[in-house]
């Protein structure tokens, strides 16, 4: 399904969110077992901060898409090359967590305001002038559920409800003090941080898995980047994804699903790390035509190339790296350098279009986007070292040292030397010193065979007066252009390894641990066998019983405190 | 002559355990030279900042010819003349890193601000965070952290988890400040908001469950949990001081809100905003809203418009002009950065609080992260302070210590600030020496 296809259907469900969720029931007993699970110490354990995306997604599909944020979040942090695994690091600074309540209390405030009420708010207080404690128990109890990715516990619960109690006492409105309540359970710990709580294993004698909600959890994230749906927390509440047969059946659907979308989305930004080109700015007087919106676009092109031929099409993941088939817009075709006819209706200039780049161009795959080589420049000139860098390290996950101390660079690029004209010349000359020369071998060639595109991504046949020579070689395999280099890249094992890498550690968290080698051995074998197809990876991944299981550091922790 | 009926602490219990949160000056009084509050005789509260400058200066061009008191600034830092008496100068300093894989702009960082080199893994706490943690409790905001290329980026954090990010924009940073929540404490009325009281309430449900789920999680968590009800504390903090009127600070003045230039890397933009943002941080201090600031200026990034090259790859590509004997362009990227800490700290010395300043009641630590940025170089790292920290420090000295720990200087600002140590840093980094000829 098309983004716009996707808009339209959430939009259809605007304000019935709400009131289709608020039909989950959980039981009084769902509860008393999350109690009863704590009360034993089996433990919460490697929480992970949401991630802004997240946390936009869920107060769309929990309260709709009228919902304005009106607020602003704290940086990321990049752990091991993913944000992902820097949110289960990440605490929460002070600033970050007043940015999170004045964002909690402009949601709730448009939650219960008088448009919205009649629709979010499931009862009516019997006088609007002071508590209901019945009506206050109702609406925070579903929507807690829902925010909390579980039943509350009845402590939870209760202490909500006194809240809201004192506050409409207090503000001598009902509504308000539920509005300051809802605030208050949007800048909890249960709902910013997405725990994951662990129960003995009872196929597995002294381990650990994860209990039905954070498993339910672990997968929505993993698979849409959101919350569970109404379906998938049923299935937790009826424990049917203790069971091989019940999990296979929740991610079989999941996968069809048009979220899935958002899911693959999510983890290329993430992996690409797309976030970059947020704050990427260019020097105006140098590439008048990169912008803001170029940036924006340049993020989408990419993320469309990667759902059509990843997801649509359920294409091999390596041919991303040589894909002639892209999505343009008028901006971005006009910094690629490409005479696209413009058939948006009315001329609409943000129309997207696909584009199918002749053969044999130069320009074919991810890396000769704007994405990979704008984002990897500098403000006003290209860069093969810090393209080639982002290759070795993004693409093939592979570690590039950082460069020695006491280091003189002067020669590197003087753009004004005449004897040095092109980068490939001045890169050259510097890696005479021996010290730098075993680095810049790893890396100067891929990025030298981008150098047809400038510091802003738009294509050129010359630097100087100078013809570019972009050819090389990639771990002794010849090229002679960028869409040569596409084609190396595609074939080089290094490249199946590591998206396999980064979508299992994306997955669970945290980087493999020594005892996962063979499970993370065994998918990139079936990767490899079912021909690169990443739905099928993310299945094979989201049906192993290796997903739910506790880490072993975590289990010992658990453990002793049982003991 | 008021009578003193300030209450010192407010105590609670949060999540089961007592904590004491500490409150502003409450109903105390400036005596008539407005140094001292006019009960106690005490001086006016001490504040911090953090000045991160990367990528040093030019090698040879800065350190002063003669040690101690009376020195004659060197080329480089001429413009500093106007403010010799004001400052300190350390020269001769390193950064070790013991064979630990040197991460260029970055490992050197990390020494500077919490005087350890970390492979991998949480870094911190940073040493304007021990020091927020003395003397930053009772403020609306425990500290402030600006950047002046218009980035979020920051090297103030209490931990490796919980970082303070910058804020970049002047407009953002005035509302953040004087937007609707700030008190001005020299109003004559005072009405305390019946929802604040409201809001107070509802954030105690979140703070009761906090037993609950730290027995709930991993030692790891524990920490990071800690951290998030550490900074709730800190929101329920600021809501009860909103509830108190604040006391009178005899140089608060609410400023304008001025026009910023959209943020971003370019020197005249940044020429433009830092201005704006070093006096919102100075009207900050001066109206008693935080006691702790960190100042990035994001050097790295910062160019000019037209031109390929930032001041980072100036450094490593800029050939050393043959005539000059250094480089130019480098050069003068320095020079206008250190105009921009010379303004701060005229800003801070203009604010006139009896027969001192702002900056009498100040320390400004100003680090960086290399000696010489053209050669990523170790060794002669040039360090400067500011103010005299409400007459506990010395200034109008050039410190020189040849071979010796940057850490010293660090361990000396921490003592004076009252953080209770000892020693800082580890391995070679590790000092016990303080500066004791700029102690008072």
């Amino acid at each position: 399904m098309s983004a716009l296809k996707r808009k339209v259907v959430r939009a259809a469900g605007a304000g019935l969110t709400l009131a289709v969720c608020l039909g989950l029931n959980f039981p009084a007993s769902q509860a008393a077992t999350a109690e009863k699970a704590a009360d034993t110490g089996v433990g919460v354990a490697a929480m992970r901060r949401l991630t802004p995306e997240q946390y936009a997604n869920i107060i769309e599909e929990v309260f709709g898409p009228s919902i304005e944020l009106g607020g602003r979040f704290e940086p990321e942090l990049r752990v091991d090359h993913l944000n992902e695994l820097g949110s289960g690091q990440l605490s929460m600074s002070s600033l970050g967590m007043a940015q999170f309540d004045s964002m909690a209390r402009s949601i709730a405030a448009q939650v219960v305001s008088e448009k919205s009420r009649d629709i979010m708010i499931p009862c009516k207080p019997a006088a609007a002038n002071g508590p209901d404690d019945a009506c206050a128990t109702k609406f925070l109890a579903h929507a807690g559920s829902l925010l909390f990715r579980r039943p509350l516990t009845q402590p939870e619960l209760q202490s909500y409800v006194q809240a809201a109690h004192a506050a409409s006492v207090t503000a001598k409105d009902f509504y308000t003090g539920l509005s300051l309540t809802l605030g208050a359970v949007l800048s909890s710990p249960q709902f910013l941080f997405r725990q994951a709580t662990v129960e003995p294993d009872p196929d597995n004698r002294g381990q650990f898995r994860l209990d039905a909600y954070s498993k339910a959890t672990r997968l929505s994230f993993f698979l849409w980047n959101t919350m569970p749906d109404a379906a998938l927390l049923t299935a937790a509440e009826k424990g049917e994804l203790n069971s091989k047969k019940g999990v296979e059946k929740q991610v079989a659907r999941m996968l069809a699903s048009h979220r899935l979308e958002d899911g693959v989305r999510a983890f290329f930004a993430d992996m690409l790390q797309l976030d970059g080109l947020s704050v990427l700015a260019k020097d105006t007087t140098l590439y008048p035509k990169f912008d803001a919106m170029v940036a924006r676009d340049a993020r989408e092109q990419t993320l469309r190339t990667i759902v059509d031929l990843l997801v649509e099409h359920r294409g091999d993941y390596r041919d991303l790296f040589t894909a002639r088939k892209t999505y343009l817009t008028q901006a971005l075709a006009s910094v690629y350098r490409i005479p696209l006819v413009n058939e948006a209706p009315n001329g609409s200039q943000d129309f997207w279009q696909a584009y199918e780049l002749p053969e044999g161009d130069p320009r074919a795959g991810i890396l000769t986007e704007l994405s990979f080589v704008a984002l990897n420049s500098h403000p006003g000139r290209s860069s093969p070292t810090l393209r080639g860098k982002a290759l070795r390290e993004v693409i093939l996950c592979q570690k590039v040292p950082a460069p020695p101390a006491a280091v003189n660079f002067s020669i590197v690029q003087d753009t004004s030397n005449p004897v040095y004209r092109t980068a490939r010349a001045r890169l050259t000359a510097h890696a005479v010193n021996p010290v730098c020369a075993g680095c810049h071998k790893l890396i100067d060639p891929m990025g030298l065979a981008l150098e047809n595109f400038d510091g802003s991504g738009a294509f050129r046949t010359e630097e100087n007066g100078v013809a570019l020579d972009t050819s090389g070689t990639l771990d002794g395999v010849k090229f002679n252009n960028a869409a040569e280099l596409g084609r190396v890249v595609r074939d080089n094992p290094a490249t199946t390894s590591c998206v396999v890498d980064r979508l299992l550690s994306y997955g669970i968290g945290r980087a493999p641990v020594a005892s996962e080698r063979a499970w993370a051995d065994g998918l990139k074998a079936a990767f490899i066998k079912d021909g690169h197809v990443i739905p099928d990876l993310m299945r094979r991944i989201a049906t192993s019983p290796e997903f739910f299981r506790a880490e072993p550091r975590i289990a010992e922790v658990t453990k002793a405190s049982l003991n | 002559m008021t009578t003193l009926t300030r209450r010192s602490a407010l105590r609670g219990v949060v999540g089961g355990s007592a904590v004491t949160v500490g409150l502003p000056f409450l109903d105390c009084y400036l005596n008539n030279n407005g140094t001292a509050l006019a009960a106690t005789g005490a001086a006016l509260p001490v504040c911090f900042g953090h000045w991160l400058q990367a990528l040093g200066f030019n090698p040879g061009m800065w350190v002063p010819k003669k040690i101690g008191a009376g020195y004659e600034n060197n080329v480089q830092l001429k413009l500093f003349d106007p403010i010799r008496d004001k400052i300190n100068i350390f020269s001769g300093m390193k950064y070790f890193l013991d064979g630990r894989p040197h991460e260029t702009h970055t490992s050197t960082v990390q020494i500077a601000t919490t005087g350890a080199v970390f492979d991998s893994g949480p870094i911190g706490p940073s040493l304007d965070s021990k020091i927020a943690d003395v003397i930053g409790t009772r403020t609306r905001f425990r500290s402030l952290e600006v950047a002046y290329d218009g980035s979020r980026q920051s090297w103030s954090r209490r931990s490796g988890t919980s970082i303070n990010p910058s804020e970049g924009s002047p407009a953002a940073l005035y509302k953040r400040i004087f937007g609707p929540e700030f008190q001005d404490p020299n109003a004559a009325e005072f009405t305390p908001d019946p929802m604040v009281v409201a809001r107070k309430s509802v954030l105690s449900a979140v703070t009761d469950q906090r037993a609950a789920l730290m027995k709930q999680v991993g030692a790891g968590d524990r920490v990071r949990l800690d951290e998030f009800f550490t900074s709730v504390r800190e929101i329920e903090n600021q809501l009860e001081l909103q509830l108190q009127k604040p006391s009178p600070m005899v140089a608060c003045t609410v400023p304008k809100a001025e026009d910023e230039v959209k943020p971003d890397s370019l020197v005249e933009t940044m020429e433009t905003n830092s201005k704006i943002m070093a006096k919102l941080v100075a009207y900050a201090l001066a109206c008693g809203q935080t006691r702790v600031f960190n100042t990035w200026l994001g050097a790295q990034q910062w160019r000019r418009r037209g031109s390929s090259y930032t001041w980072h790859s100036s450094t490593h590509e800029e050939s050393i002009d043959p005539a000059l004997g250094y480089q130019k362009v480098v050069y003068d990227f320095i020079h206008e950065a250190n105009q921009m800490f010379v303004d701060f700290v005229h800003i801070l010395d203009g604010v006139k609080e009896g027969d001192g300043t702002l900056l009498d009641r100040t320390l400004v630590l100003w680090q960086t992260d290399h000696g010489d940025a053209r050669t990523h170089s170790l060794e002669e790292i040039p360090i400067m302070t500011a103010g005299n920290a409400g007459g506990r420090m010395k200034s109008g000295m050039h410190v020189s210590a040849p071979g010796e720990a940057c850490t010293r200087v660090g361990l000396t600002v921490q003592q004076i600030m009252g953080v209770p140590l000892n020693t800082w840093g580890t391995r070679s980094n590790e000092t016990t020496k303080t500066f004791t000829e700029i102690l008072t």
